[in-house]
């Protein structure tokens, strides 16, 4: 029923308390989106999910946060495999200096696939499923800096698809993209919320009604409500969430 | 307002004058060496004289033992100083956390890279000629030559992997690479250029030198067939021609033969470096 | 798939190539030392460092001409190399058209690219006889080798004083024209000093390179371990020492050729520290902001 559960989450960079108390149950196969003024915590949120918090320094956490049961901060846990499972795509497109193809055969390259069949195969998928095939299957060997910007990051998500993630986290994909690649890219939020759980941070509240089911907004590091996105913008129960919602800060 | 003897209009036109002139004059300086040596050296450069072995000490015959000998030399230099500098920068850059180990690392390069040629010199001949027992060679003018363009490919080498972009590491961390592999698809193959045009750099310094294989590489006159056997770089050879007057024709065509590997040298780094920048941007 | 104890080993294996260069660092202080020390035992120190007579054949280790040899050739050449090096420069990041600049950089390139002993070559075979011709002498001596000097440090103060102008900020330069300053006025008084001690980390580095040259001088210098009177006097540096009779010597010679690589140690030391120094007080002048 819940593919992420996070239970009495607190985070600390060196002294400073960036996450306060965090409880939140994700679904499966849908979008929940978080919302919240800059700076109260939700890209560190994001991070803590694929522990890519891990490589700043400072960095502390208390209480746990359940991948399908487990817990993904267990001594145990191979954090290589956690990031197979759990996929990032970043607020500003970052496309390795290769080929197209090189980027997107790079996860299965990493992970051990090295069938060239099997990867070409698997190129082709991602590329399509990120609805990018049709503009770059004719310059798969082009260097992927030469895309434009949407692109890039439909590139970048193509990518994370490739290695067939059951978690996508996407830390405020389309910010730094233009009205159309966004559009774009919420089209094919919803083409894959079907097959993969997706985590958005987004500044845009237009973008968390078009596309997500469920919405959590953070204040100051800590959640103050969640639930489904309808209700969460028609009624919210609490008033700071209201004043958000309707711009009287942000 | 203060008094000023000459109007600050005047003084600007003076000092473009100046400045024209600083640049005019270095220019000409390039020229003038250049051309000379190429105008005086580049007749007596023919085939014959590239591929023949040298004649009665060198005074006439040829030196292609000598263009063997700086090759070997150089080869050798770049195998061993390659890794060596690029390990270096990798560790400094993605491993190194404690302040101080960074600090040494750093030290240690300036340094190296500040000792002259002729204490290079010295250490080959009492450490690698006759500690290690390996003799008047080209292994022993080789590993000389590797220490002193090991500084030059460390600089380089950390310069570029360190200004590969962040966002990469983090993408290919994200995909659930280790961070060994991060740098080794990743971050390295970026910073290639860099590390090209440093090795390029590290292996110019080690053909130009004289100074420091010369009471290490044993200045013998015949063709080196192995590591093992002594020979004589262009610029030993030419050092030779010229202080004890053999043959002022040959040294002026081993001088062009130099010049012409420098220059070429110079132009395959820069072509090099745009080429690759371009393919990578995409355009 | 790459396991944690092969990621530990490869890093391991990565700081040893890191910490290379301080092992052979320790390995040629240990090695020139140990073949040094015998001149220092057996001559003593201050004869050997304050001698004025350097005679193998008669017992005599006397270096003191030749370190200050090599003060005064360095010395020479940089008076000569960094005004104009500096001048080069400043055209080349403020003055001249973007054409100029394309020309000149792979001019520079060329120039720090030239092996020395072509250098040398050309210092022997045109300057030698114009100064003789020109000034008198038999033209090898310390003028001549100064000026080698100078066009081979040229290279290495204009590129790095070059880089440290150009990333002076612009908006000091904007600053400065806005209020009706000429282009020479802002260098003068704005971007000079705030590069300073960029240019001065490029002199440094030039009088090292100067200090440690040995082939390009000993082709035009003469040679003679006698402190020169006038710059048309033949003078010997310390590195030509090492490199002139180190074919032939043996024994008490032999570790005194060592010795004279180990002063060459330390006077390049006490330089760097000297210099040092004044780059420091001036970029704490500059940081206190002071332009």
């Amino acid at each position: 029923m819940y593919r992420i559960e996070v239970e009495d989450l607190n985070v600390y960079f060196d002294e400073a308390h960036i996450l306060k108390d965090i409880n939140l149950k994700i679904p499966k196969n849908t979008v929940t989106a978080l919302i919240g003024p800059s700076g109260c915590g939700k890209s560190t949120f994001i991070r803590t999910l694929n522990r890519m918090n891990d490589v700043i320094s400072g960095f502390r956490h208390e209480g746990h946060v359940y991948l399908d049961g487990k817990d993904i901060y267990d001594p145990d846990m191979d954090v290589v495999e956690l990031r197979k499972k759990v996929g990032m795509v970043f607020q500003k497109p970052n496309p390795f200096p290769k080929s197209i193809f090189e980027n997107v055969a790079y996860g299965l390259r990493v992970h051990g696939y090295d069938d060239r069949d099997f990867i070409e195969e698997r190129v082709e998928e991602s590329l399509r499923a990120a609805a990018l095939w049709d503009e770059v299957k004719d310059k798969l060997d082009k260097s992927a800096l030469g895309l434009s910007g949407g692109q890039q990051q439909r590139l970048c998500i193509a990518r994370t698809i490739a290695i067939e993630p059951e978690v996508i986290l996407m830390d405020e994909p389309c910010s730094a993209l233009d009205p159309i690649s966004t559009t774009k890219i919420e089209d094919l939020i919803h083409k894959l919320k079907n097959d993969y759980t997706i985590i958005i941070v987004t500044h845009n509240m237009q973008q968390a009604t078009r596309v997500s089911k469920y919405t959590a907004f953070f204040l100051h590091g800590e959640i103050v409500e969640s639930g489904l996105t309808e209700q969460i913008f028609i009624e919210p129960r609490d008033k700071r969430t209201e004043d958000y919602i309707t711009g009287r800060f942000g | 307002m203060s008094f000023r003897i000459i109007s600050p209009k005047t003084s600007q036109k003076i000092m473009t004058g100046i400045f024209w002139a600083s640049g005019i004059v270095t220019v000409l300086i390039l020229l003038i060496i250049i051309g000379y040596i190429l105008m005086k050296g580049l007749p007596a450069v023919n085939l014959e004289f590239l591929l023949s072995e040298p004649v009665d000490s060198g005074r006439a015959g040829g030196i292609a033992p000598m263009i063997v000998s700086s090759l070997y030399v150089t080869l050798l230099a770049g195998i061993i100083a390659t890794p060596l500098g690029v390990g270096a920068a990798v560790y400094m850059t993605e491993y190194a956390t404690e302040e101080r180990i960074v600090k040494l690392i750093k030290f240690g390069a300036e340094t190296l890279a500040s000792i002259p040629s002729i204490v290079f010199g010295l250490f080959g001949l009492s450490f690698f000629v006759v500690f290690l027992g390996l003799g008047w060679s080209i292994l022993s003018g080789g590993l000389v030559l590797a220490l002193m363009a090991l500084p030059t490919i460390f600089q380089v080498a950390q310069v570029s992997v360190e200004t590969v972009p962040q966002s990469y590491r983090e993408g290919s961390l994200a995909l659930g690479a280790t961070k060994w592999e991060t740098i080794y698809r990743v971050v390295i193959p970026a910073a290639i250029p860099g590390i090209t045009t440093g090795v390029i750099l590290g292996m110019a310094r080690a053909i130009s030198e004289a100074a420091a294989v010369m009471f290490v590489v044993g200045s013998a006159l015949s063709m080196p067939v192995s590591i093992f056997d002594p020979g004589r770089p262009l610029p030993l050879h030419l050092y030779v021609l010229a202080t004890e007057g053999i043959s002022l024709k040959n040294a002026y065509g081993t001088a062009a033969v130099l010049v012409i590997i420098v220059l070429l040298i110079t132009v395959l780094t820069n072509t090099l470096v745009d080429r690759y920048r371009r393919k990578m941007m995409g355009r | 798939m790459i396991s944690k104890a092969r990621e530990k080993l490869i890093e391991k294996g990565l700081f040893i190539t890191a910490i290379f260069s301080i092992i052979a660092i320790l390995l040629i202080i240990v090695f020139i030392f140990r073949e040094g020390f015998p001149i220092f035992q057996g001559y003593g120190v201050t004869n050997f460092i304050f001698g004025m007579d350097w005679a193998p054949s008669d017992g005599k280790y006397g270096i003191f001409t030749m370190i200050v040899g090599s003060l005064y050739i360095t010395f020479l050449s940089l008076a000569i190399a960094v005004p104009l090096s500096i001048l080069c420069a400043i055209f080349m990041a403020e003055v001249s058209p973007e054409i100029m600049r394309r020309i000149l950089k792979p001019v520079i390139e060329t120039l720090a690219a030239i092996p020395s002993v072509v250098y040398g070559f050309f210092g022997l075979i045109i300057l030698v006889p114009f100064i003789r011709s020109s000034l008198g002498g038999t033209g090898f001596g310390l003028l001549t080798a100064s000026l080698i000097l100078t066009v081979m440090i040229m290279p290495t103060i204009i590129s790095v004083s070059e880089d440290a102008l150009r990333s002076v900020p612009l908006e000091y330069k904007e600053a400065s024209l806005a209020l009706g300053a000429t282009q020479w006025q802002t260098i003068r008084k704005v971007i000079f000093p705030a590069a300073l001690p960029g240019i001065i980390t490029s002199i440094i580095l030039g009088m090292g390179r100067a200090i440690g040259e040995t082939l390009a001088v000993i082709m035009v210098a003469g040679n003679v371990t006698q402190i020169p009177s006038s710059i048309l006097d033949p003078v010997r540096a310390l590195t030509s020492n090492i490199a002139l009779e180190m074919g032939y010597a043996t024994g008490l010679h032999y570790s005194a050729l060592f010795g004279t690589a180990i002063i060459l140690f330390f006077v390049i030391m006490a330089l760097l520290v000297v210099a040092n120094y004044f780059h420091y007080k001036k970029k704490i002048v500059i940081g206190g902001g002071y332009l």
